[in-house]
């Protein structure tokens, strides 16, 4: 039995190595771009008054969804506020808004190329699994070496553990369109891009919003996680209770994270349902 | 005067279509080519054209690739090999853009499960061939509106596809073919969806639509009824290939093959079958000119006991019996005017045999069919609509004892000989 131990870890950390090395330009630009958008939703969401905020949140969730999960919305985020974790959560939420807007930037084209190429969709499908099944920690470690400590990894991190449920959904939805549907839009004579726009996107749109829902689950869950590595926000909060054995900041922490959870999964939860309450004929 | 010309048309499906053709050539079967090659023949050298207005009804059992040849008159599938011209062009040569040219303005297609767009409201339905080709929203929710008002829809604009029942939908789906104002509709077993009595309205609907607007049709469909009710002419597709064309009445009466034959067996051919195809011609004298002598003689040599009397105009006067012929010879009158019966029953040879049976039945003489100047054209008896209305003039079932015999007579060799 004398066969050499194959170094998978070595060869990985090379290739790290390797990219920090040569692509420092590309991630600069990346680190950039990401603490942009994070510091434009950061500002946002910390300027107005939290009361002024808690409000506007309570009327979005009544809109979306109904009495209760605006009842709970209210309650609940004054609680995160009278305990004092309101910036953390703010800044927990901008992490998951920025992860989650870039997770759709990308996402949404790449299920369409995965619906409409079965090539596309050969490659692309292992790299989801892949993705999905990974530890969430062990893609901290790569993200740390190429962006250093704070929020830019974390939402590095996050966009990569949240990206796979709307790629894979809005595959999906795309591939489920009926194909007496596409053949009506194809036979009064649509170019593929109006086939797209007009007929296959919209009929597989509560089927993408159903994976932007999961993609801001996971997004949630994953900065949390990145607080270890100093992204901020609750996730931070949570680690002190770890670290510190202080079980009241944990808990508080949690709750918080719980009550952010619940409004989020709940507003866009109803994104993927027909909404009839809009007269339909308005929209162009 | 033919607006589609179809030549040659080839589809295969699998991977080497190329592989297919000389094993066609070879006259090899599907089975063994599918077997051979992995490929399946969608449409087998189908040739035929349509001319403009009519409606043209293309029938097959499922699998007979009615539904491919239609697709490929608008490139929805693209078609192996072969010809298809619109208006003299090829659109197997077409470009991108002439192709969505043609979608957008010459051809229509309505579908079996309607094909509606489930997000659109109906009059969105509607107008989404419009909106493609890039007509400003004012224009073609004017023309959409129309169009929903041709198919009795006038004040669902606003609903959802879903709201409606299958009927109403496919009368979007029409609406929205129509909105367009294309020449040629195809019509892809538009009805086949429907439950029964709300199919025979559409029908009904659709040629008094097609009464007015004048478009030219290709209608799809498995149910044979329905292609005679509709069918301007009509081509029996088998297994990819056309196996006869012509109107109604001659695939009836004139079956091209044994397929045909069986295909046309169970239709109700009394609601099909008019007067003019089975009546037979009819030795007739003519008043003033032929008098008792001539017509005494006439009947004799045939062997009948009555005769159709015409004018000069061919039209019908009545008839003359033997008995009343002899008479009027023994008292030397010479005008048969006077002896005349007009016990005749008349019909027109577009009546349907199926509503002169009764009449048929109680009637003692032949039925007399006379054109609508009054000319004679030929006579019906009983027998033959009965005959015609149960097998079209043959026995299926029993076999003349003759035809038993002979048969035993003929070896296997020869007939294969003869078929090959």
């Amino acid at each position: 039995m004398n066969i050499p131990r194959i170094p998978v870890g070595k060869g990985f950390e090379v290739l790290i190595q390797w990219l920090t090395d040569h692509l420092s330009v590309v991630f600069d630009g990346i680190d950039q771009v990401v603490l942009s958008i994070l510091g434009g939703l950061k500002f946002a969401l910390l300027l107005p008054h939290p009361l002024l905020l808690i409000a506007l949140f309570t009327a979005l969730a009544w809109w979306m969804a109904q009495r209760g999960v605006a009842l709970f919305t209210g309650c609940g985020m004054l609680l995160i506020y009278n305990m004092g974790y309101w910036t953390a959560t703010m800044e927990t939420l901008s992490l998951v808004l920025a992860a989650v807007l870039i997770a759709l930037l990308v996402g949404i084209p790449l299920g369409i190329c995965t619906a409409k190429s079965d090539r596309a969709e050969r490659v692309i499908r292992p790299m989801l699994d892949f993705m999905q099944t990974l530890p969430a920690f062990v893609y901290l470690i790569p993200a740390v070496l190429f962006f250093k400590l704070g929020p830019v990894p974390g939402v590095i991190a996050t966009l990569i553990f949240s990206l796979p449920p709307v790629v894979r959904l809005t595959g999906l939805g795309i591939r489920q369109v009926p194909p007496e549907i596409r053949e009506a839009a194809v036979s009064f004579g649509s170019s593929p891009r109006q086939l797209l726009l007009k007929a296959e996107l919209p009929m597989a749109m509560p089927t993408i919003m159903a994976g932007v829902n999961q993609t801001i689950m996971l997004a949630l869950s994953m900065v949390v996680i990145s607080g270890m590595i100093g992204a901020g926000g609750l996730g931070n909060e949570v680690l002190k209770g770890i670290t510190q054995l202080r079980i009241d900041v944990g808990f508080e922490a949690g709750i918080s994270i719980v009550i952010l959870a619940i409004f989020l999964d709940r507003v866009t939860q109803q994104l993927g349902k027909p909404r009839r309450r809009k007269n339909s004929t308005g929209r162009e | 005067m033919s607006i589609i010309r179809v030549n040659n048309l080839y589809k295969i499906f699998g991977k080497e279509p190329r592989r297919v053709f000389p094993l066609l050539e070879k006259k090899y079967g599907k089975e063994q080519i599918l077997q051979k090659t992995g490929c399946t023949i969608g449409i087998h050298n189908a040739s035929f054209e349509i001319k403009k207005r009519e409606i043209f009804v293309l029938m097959g059992l499922s699998g007979s690739g009615k539904s491919t040849v239609i697709r490929c008159l608008n490139r929805l599938i693209e078609p192996t090999r072969g010809e298809i011209l619109i208006d003299g062009r090829n659109i197997m040569t077409m470009n991108k853009q002439e192709l969505l040219k043609l979608r957008r303005g010459k051809l229509s297609m309505v579908f079996q499960h309607f094909g509606l767009f489930p997000h659109r409201s109906v009059i969105r339905n509607v107008e989404y061939g419009l909106e493609i080709s890039g007509m400003p929203s004012q224009q073609r929710r004017e023309r959409a509106a129309t169009a929903l008002e041709l198919v009795g829809l006038k004040g669902y604009e606003n609903s959802l596809p879903s709201e409606l029942s299958g009927g109403m939908q496919q009368r979007v789906g029409l609406a929205r073919a129509l909105a367009n104002d294309p020449e040629v509709l195809l019509m892809d077993e538009a009805f086949s969806a429907l439950d029964p009595l709300i199919r025979t309205r559409m029908q009904d609907e659709l040629l008094e639509l097609q009464a007015r607007l004048h478009k030219t049709i290709v209608f799809i469909t498995h149910d044979l009824d329905e292609a005679l009710k509709l069918g301007d002419r009509i081509a029996i597709m088998k297994d990819g290939a056309v196996v006869q064309i012509g109107t109604p009445e001659e695939i009836l009466t004139q079956p091209a093959d044994d397929y045909v034959k069986r295909f046309v067996q169970n239709v109700d051919r009394s609601r099909v079958i008019t007067a003019s195809s089975v009546m037979r011609r009819v030795r007739t004298i003519m008043l003033p000119k032929d008098g008792p002598h001539v017509a005494v003689r006439v009947m004799e040599k045939l062997g009948i006991s009555t005769i159709f009397a015409v004018d000069s105009e061919r039209r019908l006067l009545g008839m003359v019996s033997v008995d009343a012929a002899l008479e009027q010879e023994r008292v030397g009158q010479n005008d048969l005017r006077s002896v005349l019966t007009t016990d005749v029953y008349v019909a027109a040879p577009e009546t349907p045999i199926g509503d002169l049976l009764a009449v048929a039945v109680n009637a003692r003489y032949p039925l007399a069919i006379q054109d609508a100047q009054g000319r004679l054209l030929g006579v019906l008896d009983r027998t033959t609509i009965l005959a015609e209305m149960v097998t079209g003039g043959e026995a299926s079932a029993a076999t003349p004892l003759a035809d038993v015999q002979s048969a035993d007579l003929l070896n296997p060799e020869s007939e294969k000989g003869a078929r090959g």
